[in-house]
C-alpha cells in the first residue's frame, strides 16, 4: 500500500446545491506521505469538498470519484470514512467542555470489556496519544480547563487513535497564537514523518508555505491549479495570484495618516477575572489613542487584549477593579453597553457569530441594531429608513448581496464582517475597536476591511486594532502596543516595530523602557 | 396564484416575482411560513365546511368559536413573545385562574363595580408577572422552574381563596363576553358589525395606500401597484364575506365583544412586535443575547417585561372565560398554558427563540380552534380530539424543522419541493435564493451561495 504514490484521488468531483453548483469537475491528487494545502477564497468550494470526502455529503448526492488507497469509496457517513482512516478536524472543535481528555478522545471508540467501557485501558492508552501530541496534561482534566492550542493537540489524539491514514485539518491554526500554532504545525510535520498525510485548509499562506509539499488552488468550485509547494516561486504572492485570479498589488492600503491630538485616553485600567478573584485579567494598562489613528494591539491569545477591549466597553467582560477613561480630556463612565454606545465606543468582536451578530436578523436588522434610536421615533421603528441606511452601507462597503433583505447567515464571512462593521459604523463612534477583523475571511474581503479601517482613520475616528497576524497588525496601525498576561509591555511606533520586536514584547513580561 | 398577468409598467422590465406575493403579507421574513399555515387554516376550513355540511361557517357555530377560542388566542400573543425571547411561561392559567378568582369575588363580596373589578384584575396580573419576571430576568432562575413553580403557587392561591368552591360573577360582568347591541333600520344583518366591517375594509385600504404614499415620500422601492390592488381585493373580500357571515347571526347577536377586544389586542402587539424597539429588543434576545447585550440591549429588562406582560394578558384571558362562564371556579384554566403553547409553534416559532410572529401564531390558534370545533360538530369524542390535536401539532412543527433544513421556510415549500427547476425557477425560488431586485433578475440563479 505505501507503495502507491497517491493515497487520495479525487476524480471531477461535482456537487450542486439547489440551483448552485458548489464543485464543479474538481479533482485533487495527495501523494502518500505528504502535506497538501488546499487554498482559496471563502466560497470557493473547500469546505464542501472536504464535507464530500469525508461522508458529510454521502455517496451518491455528488458525481465523481474518491479513490482512496487504489479503491473508489462509497462513504455513507463520517463513520464510514474514519474506519477508512479519513479522519477531518473541524474549525469548531468538536470536543465536549464537560468531559475529560480520556473521555474525549474515546468518545464513540470507546475500549470495551463485555461491553463495559475499560477506563484504566483508555487513560493508558490516552497517555501514549497524548505523548505522540506532545501534551502532558493529566489526561482526567476537563476539556474546559485547558486551552485551545491543548483542545486543537486533543483532536489530533482522537484521530490518532481512529487509525488515521489521510489527517484533513479545517483551519487548524485560526484560534491559536503564534506558539501554539508554531507547535502544531510541527506536529503535523512529524506525523507526515511516521507515514500520516494531511490535507490543510488554512488562510494563513505563511503557514501553508511553511509545511506544504503540494498546493492546490481552488476558485468558484473549481480547480486552478496544483503548485508544487518546494519549486522556485512558489510563494505568497503566487499563491494569492492562482486564488483571486489576479495580482494583488498591495495588500495593505497606502498609509498617509493625518493624526491629531490625543482624544481617548485610559488610565491604569485594572480587571478581575470574572470567576477567580485571584487572577488579573488586566492589570494597571494605560494607552492612548488620537484621532485618525489606528492603534495596534499585539499580544498571544489568551494575554489579555481581547479582555482589556470588552472590559473597557461596558464592562462587558470580568469585574472592574479600578481605572479611569477619558475622552477629549474629560473622564467619562461606561458601566454598560449604552453608555459605551453613547460615547461614540464601538466594539467589534473577535467572533462575528456568537457575539457580533443574531444570525436570524436579515442584513437590514443587523445594521440597525445598536442604535434603534437613530431610526426610530418615540421607540417606534421607520421600517423605510431602515432598508435605506442599510442599502448605503451596502453600496458603500461593498457587501454583495442584492437586497438588503438577505438573512445573514446566508452570507460568507467577509460580508458578514462587514454587515457587522456597518453596525457598527452606524452607531457614529469616536472609537472603533476592532477585535480580529479579519479572522476567518479571504484575502480579498481582508485587503477590503484594511481600507474601511484607513477610510474610518481619515475621518478622523480614532481606532483600536487587535490582531494574532503581525503582518496585518504593522501593515495597518500606525503605532502598536504589546501586551503580555494582562500588562502593556511596550508602545512601539510604525517605523520601529518589526515581527521579532513584536514578539518580544508579547512573550515576555520585560518592559520597554520609554525614552523619557 | 401564478396566473396573475405580469406587469412590464417600467422600463427595466420588472417580472413576476414570488418575492412581490411576499410583500402581501407585510414583506416580513417569516411571511413563508405565514403563508404556509395560512394556507393550512384555509384547507382545514373548507374542508370541516364540506364534511359538516355548511355547519362550520354558520354564524351561529363562528361567533362561538370567537367566544370559546378569545382568551386561548389572547394567551397565545403573550406566549409568543414569552417563545421568542427563549422563555415558555406553564403558568398562564393557573394566573388566569388565580385572577379570575379574586376578581370574582371583589365584585361578589367587595362590590366592586365591574371596570374597577377588570383594573384590579389586570393591576394583579401585572404584580404577578412582575414577581415572575423578577425571578426570571434579575435572579437568573430558567423561565421553566420560574413558571412551573407560579403553574402550583397561583392554582393553589385560586383555590385557597375560593375555598375550593365556584364563585358567581354579576351579570353585567358578562358584557365582556356578550353582543354589541343593535340600532337603527333592520336589513336582516346586526348593524353595528356591518359598521365594523366596514371601518375594518377602510382600515385596510388607507393602510396600504398611506404605506405606498410614505415610500414614494422617502423614494424607497416599492412593490408593484398590481400587487397591491389584487392583495387589497383578497383582504377587502375576505372582510366583506366575513362581515356578512357575523352580522347574520341570531337576533340579538354580532362580531362578539371578546373577539373585538382579540382584534384590538392581535393588532396592538404585532405593532408592538414588528415596529418598536422593544419588539426587536425581544427578538435579539432570543436571536443572540450575548451579541445583543453587547449591542447595548438591556436583556434584564427586556426579559422582565416580556414576563409581566404574558401574566396581564393572562390576566386578561381569565376574566374573559369569567365573564363567559358566568363564574370562577377552582378547574379553571387547567391546561390551557398547552393550548397557548402549541398555537404558537403551530404558528411557526422556533423552539430555540428568536423566531415567531404574533399572528402567526393566532393563525395557529385558529388551526387548532376550527379543528377542536369541527371535530365536535363531527359527534368525534374528546378522547380522539385530543389525539388529533396532538399528531397535528407533531405534523405541523415537523414539517417547519423539515423544511427549513431543506433551506425552504415554508409548507409551501414543502409541498412544491421535488420540481425539478425549471426555467421560469423564479416563480418558485425559495425565499433564501438571492432574488429581487431589477439588478439581478437578468442573471442566471445559479450563482454561489457566498455571492
Amino acid at each position: 500500500m505505501a507503495a502507491e504514490p497517491l493515497i487520495l484521488q479525487m476524480k471531477s468531483i461535482t456537487k450542486e446545491f439547489p440551483g448552485v453548483k458548489a464543485l464543479d469537475n474538481v479533482t485533487l491528487e495527495v501523494k502518500a506521505g505528504e502535506i497538501h494545502s488546499i487554498c482559496g477564497e471563502n466560497g470557493a468550494g473547500k469546505s464542501t469538498l472536504m464535507k464530500v470526502l469525508s461522508g458529510v455529503y454521502p455517496y451518491g448526492t455528488y458525481r465523481g470519484d474518491i479513490v482512496f488507497q487504489g479503491e473508489v469509496m462509497k462513504f455513507r457517513d463520517i463513520k464510514s470514512s474514519e474506519n477508512a482512516g479519513i479522519v477531518i478536524i473541524h474549525q469548531e472543535l468538536a470536543l465536549i467542555p464537560e468531559l475529560s481528555i480520556t473521555e474525549n478522545i474515546f468518545l464513540g471508540n470507546e475500549p470495551r470489556r463485555f461491553g463495559i467501557i475499560d477506563w484504566v485501558e483508555a487513560k493508558q492508552r490516552a497517555i501514549e496519544l497524548l505523548a505522540r501530541v506532545g501534551l502532558r496534561d493529566d489526561p482526567d482534566t476537563q476539556i474546559k480547563n485547558i486551552g485551545v492550542g491543548k483542545q486543537q493537540l486533543v483532536e489530533i489524539a482522537k484521530a490518532l487513535n481512529k487509525k488515521v491514514k489521510l489527517l484533513i485539518l479545517d483551519e487548524p491554526t485560526a484560534a491559536l497564537n503564534e506558539a501554539d500554532s508554531q507547535h502544531l504545525l510541527d506536529l503535523i510535520v512529524g506525523l507526515k514523518g511516521r507515514g500520516i498525510s494531511s490535507i490543510m485548509i488554512s488562510h494563513k499562506l505563511n503557514e501553508i508555505e511553511q509545511i506544504s509539499d503540494s498546493i492546490t488552488i481552488l476558485r468558484d468550485g473549481r480547480t486552478i491549479e496544483t503548485l508544487d509547494a518546494k519549486a522556485d516561486g512558489v510563494d505568497e504572492d503566487r499563491i494569492i495570484r492562482g486564488m483571486v485570479g489576479r495580482v494583488l498589488e498591495n495588500r495593505f492600503p497606502d498609509r498617509s495618516p493625518d493624526i491629531g491630538e490625543v482624544f481617548f485616553e485610559v488610565k491604569n485600567w485594572t480587571v478581575q477575572h470574572p470567576l477567580s478573584a485571584e487572577r488579573l485579567v488586566v492589570k494597571n494598562s494605560s494607552f492612548t489613542v488620537r484621532r485618525g489613528e489606528v492603534v495596534g494591539f499585539a499580544g498571544l491569545m489568551g494575554a489579555g487584549r481581547t479582555e482589556l477591549a470588552m472590559s473597557l466597553f461596558g464592562r462587558s467582560y470580568g469585574h472592574y477593579l479600578s481605572g479611569q477613561v477619558f475622552k477629549d480630556g474629560e473622564e467619562i463612565k461606561l458601566r454598560n453597553v449604552d453608555e459605551a454606545i453613547d460615547n461614540g465606543i464601538a466594539y467589534v468582536s473577535e467572533d462575528r457569530k456568537a457575539l457580533g451578530l443574531n444570525l436570524l436578523d436579515d442584513i437590514k436588522q443587523s445594521v440597525v441594531s445598536a442604535k434603534l434610536s437613530k431610526i426610530s421615533r418615540g421607540s417606534v421603528i421607520n421600517n423605510i429608513m431602515e432598508s435605506q441606511v442599510a442599502e448605503q452601507y451596502r453600496k458603500a462597503l461593498r457587501i454583495k448581496t442584492p437586497t438588503v433583505d438577505e438573512g445573514v447567515d446566508k452570507l460568507s464571512g467577509g460580508n458578514q464582517q462587514k454587515v457587522v462593521l456597518a453596525k457598527w459604523m452606524f452607531t457614529d463612534p469616536d472609537l472603533l475597536i476592532l477585535d480580529e477583523p479579519t479572522r476567518g475571511i479571504d484575502v480579498g474581503a481582508k485587503t477590503e476591511i484594511y481600507g474601511i479601517i484607513r477610510d474610518l482613520a481619515a475621518q478622523g475616528k480614532g481606532i483600536i486594532m487587535i490582531s494574532s497576524e503581525l503582518p496585518e497588525l504593522l501593515g495597518v496601525s500606525d503605532r502598536i502596543y504589546t501586551i503580555f498576561e494582562g500588562a502593556i509591555t511596550a508602545e512601539l511606533t510604525a517605523d520601529e516595530a518589526d515581527p521579532e520586536t513584536l514578539l518580544r514584547y508579547m512573550t515576555s513580561a520585560k518592559k520597554k523602557v520609554q525614552a523619557a | 396564484m401564478s396566473s396573475t398577468p405580469p406587469s412590464t409598467d417600467s422600463g427595466t422590465a420588472k417580472r413576476f416575482n414570488i418575492r412581490d406575493l411576499g410583500k402581501m403579507f407585510g414583506g416580513a421574513q417569516s411571511s413563508g411560513r405565514q403563508v404556509g399555515i395560512l394556507g393550512a387554516l384555509v384547507v382545514i376550513i373548507i374542508l370541516f365546511q364540506f364534511l359538516t355540511k355548511g355547519l362550520t361557517l354558520d354564524p351561529t357555530n363562528l361567533i362561538n368559536l370567537v367566544n370559546q377560542n378569545a382568551y386561548v388566542l389572547v394567551l397565545a400573543i403573550g406566549m409568543v413573545m414569552v417563545i421568542i425571547a427563549g422563555h415558555i411561561d406553564l403558568s398562564v392559567g393557573s394566573v388566569a385562574a388565580f385572577v379570575g378568582i379574586v376578581v370574582a369575588i371583589s365584585m361578589n363580596s367587595w362590590n366592586f363595580p365591574w371596570p374597577v373589578a377588570i383594573l384590579f384584575g389586570l393591576a394583579i396580573g401585572a404584580v404577578i408577572g412582575a414577581w415572575q419576571g423578577f425571578w426570571v430576568a434579575y435572579v437568573g432562575v430558567p423561565a421553566f422552574i420560574v413558571t412551573l413553580a407560579g403553574m402550583l403557587i397561583f392554582r393553589g392561591g385560586n383555590q385557597f381563596i375560593g375555598s375550593s368552591a365556584t364563585v358567581p360573577v354579576p351579570d353585567e360582568f358578562t358584557i365582556i363576553t356578550g353582543y354589541l347591541p343593535d340600532f337603527g333600520p333592520d336589513f336582516g344583518y346586526s348593524n353595528p358589525t356591518l359598521i365594523l366591517g366596514l371601518i375594518a375594509a377602510v382600515a385596510v385600504v388607507f393602510n396600504e395606500f398611506r404605506l405606498r404614499r410614505q415610500q414614494e415620500r422617502m423614494g424607497s422601492e416599492k412593490a408593484p401597484l398590481w400587487v397591491s390592488l389584487v392583495k387589497l381585493t383578497v383582504l377587502v373580500a375576505v372582510i366583506v364575506y366575513a362581515t356578512l357571515l357575523f352580522a347574520g347571526g341570531r337576533i340579538g347577536t354580532s362580531f362578539p365583544i371578546a373577539g373585538i377586544i382579540l382584534g384590538v389586542l392581535v393588532l396592538a402587539y404585532s405593532f408592538i412586535t414588528r415596529n418598536t424597539t422593544f419588539g426587536r429588543h425581544v427578538y435579539s434576545v432570543g436571536g443572540n443575547w450575548r451579541a445583543a447585550e453587547l449591542s447595548g440591549v438591556n436583556i434584564k429588562r427586556t426579559n422582565f417585561f416580556v414576563m409581566m406582560n404574558m401574566s396581564v394578558l393572562a390576566a386578561i384571558a381569565g376574566m374573559l372565560a369569567v365573564s363567559r362562564s358566568v363564574a370562577s371556579g377552582p378547574g379553571d384554566g387547567v391546561g390551557w398554558e398547552l393550548d397557548a403553547i402549541a398555537a404558537v409553534f403551530i404558528g411557526g416559532a422556533a423552539v430555540s427563540g428568536g423566531i415567531g410572529t404574533v399572528i402567526g401564531s393566532i393563525i395557529g390558534g385558529l388551526v387548532i380552534a376550527v379543528l377542536n370545533n369541527g371535530l365536535q360538530l363531527l359527534g368525534v369524542g374528546v378522547d380522539r380530539v385530543q389525539i388529533i390535536k396532538g399528531i397535528v401539532l407533531l405534523v405541523a412543527v415537523g414539517i417547519d424543522v423539515y423544511s427549513k433544513r431543506q433551506g425552504r421556510p415554508s409548507l409551501i415549500g414543502f409541498l412544491t419541493k421535488n420540481r425539478k427547476p425549471t426555467e421560469d425557477d423564479s416563480l418558485e425560488q425559495p425565499a433564501v435564493q438571492p432574488t429581487g431586485g431589477a439588478e439581478q433578475s437578468s442573471r442566471p440563479q445559479s450563482t454561489t451561495p457566498n455571492a
